[in-house]
């Protein structure tokens, strides 16, 4: 997500393939060293639907289709 | 006496240029500026519709359809509390065990109420500005700020409540707009419910011998 424009693609690929999967680690990275927060939206057994957030590309769910960046929350109004 | 004025009006001319040519030099350099065309961006007045539009599209396909048409039809979502003291463990006013929940608006604060009382527990300011751009970050599309929100709140409740700004209720939302909306929220999901046991017993009736 970015302020101004919403939804951006950032990088896609196929894990299963070394070069995608280390061009999305890059990515993956770059997003995070930029202050952003890294989720994951999970659908659980029962129906129920939260997101994980992750801070490791290691930590990604080994069947989720996607990751999503959003800036990193700070406090609001005082 | 002619030559004599001409004589007085060149050292007259010589002693002024000093002050008058920066003068005039200055004048018409801004007169260049000022017609010089400045590149400008155009304003494309679909750009932010256009990702508001694509953040509605996102959220729908991260939220469960219950939420969603929350959202769609009432404007916020509702998100159950999961820490089992409430959103401040540490505050006197802990819930102490009693169902909490937060009401999440677009670029409004986080609204925490008791699910049964429907007492207002605290208001938490959070946004999620562009690090990259601190002195000019526009807004997230609505749907997106929704969508955040949501992430981090089901994602680690403790770090975004920690991360907020809390105050108490009606410092930034009128606090009798909140009870509207959960008075609007009971109604709804009466409605919801309705139409469902309406739909089950429709379906009931069409297998029915």
């Amino acid at each position: 997500m970015k302020p101004g424009h919403g939804e951006v693609l950032i990088a896609e690929g196929d894990v299963e393939l070394r070069a995608d999967e280390l061009r999305l680690m890059e990515a993956f990275r770059q997003q995070l060293d930029e202050g952003m927060w890294a989720a994951v939206p999970v659908t659980e057994p029962a129906g129920h639907r939260q997101a994980e957030l992750v801070s490791a590309f290691e930590d990604i769910p080994s069947n989720t289709d996607r990751v999503i960046f959003f800036p990193r929350a700070a406090g609001g109004a005082r | 006496m002619l030559v004599a004025l001409v004589v007085t009006a060149l050292v007259v001319i010589a002693l002024l240029s000093d002050l008058l040519v920066p003068r005039l030099g200055e004048q018409w350099e801004r007169h260049r500026a000022r017609r010089q065309r400045v590149p400008t961006m155009p304003y494309d007045p679909g750009r932010e519709r256009r990702a508001e539009q694509r953040a509605r599209a996102l959220l729908r396909s991260c939220v469960n359809e219950e939420e969603w048409s929350m959202y769609r039809d009432l404007g916020f979502i509702r998100v159950w509390g999961s820490q089992k003291d409430g959103p401040e463990i540490a505050r006197a006013d802990a819930t102490g065990g009693a169902a909490y929940g937060y009401l999440v608006y677009p670029h409004k604060p986080i609204v925490a109420f008791l699910a049964q009382t429907h007492r207002l527990l605290n208001e938490y300011c959070v946004t999620f500005p562009d690090e990259t751009r601190p002195y000019g970050s526009a807004r997230l599309p609505d749907s997106d700020d929704v969508l955040a929100k949501w992430m981090a709140l089901t994602g680690d409740e403790r770090r975004l409540i920690a991360t907020a700004n809390m105050h108490l209720p009606g410092r930034q939302v009128d606090p009798a707009q909140v009870k509207r909306d959960l008075w609007r929220l009971s109604q709804w999901e009466r409605a919801r419910l309705r139409a469902a046991g309406g739909q089950a017993a429709e379906s009931k009736s069409t297998f029915s011998p």
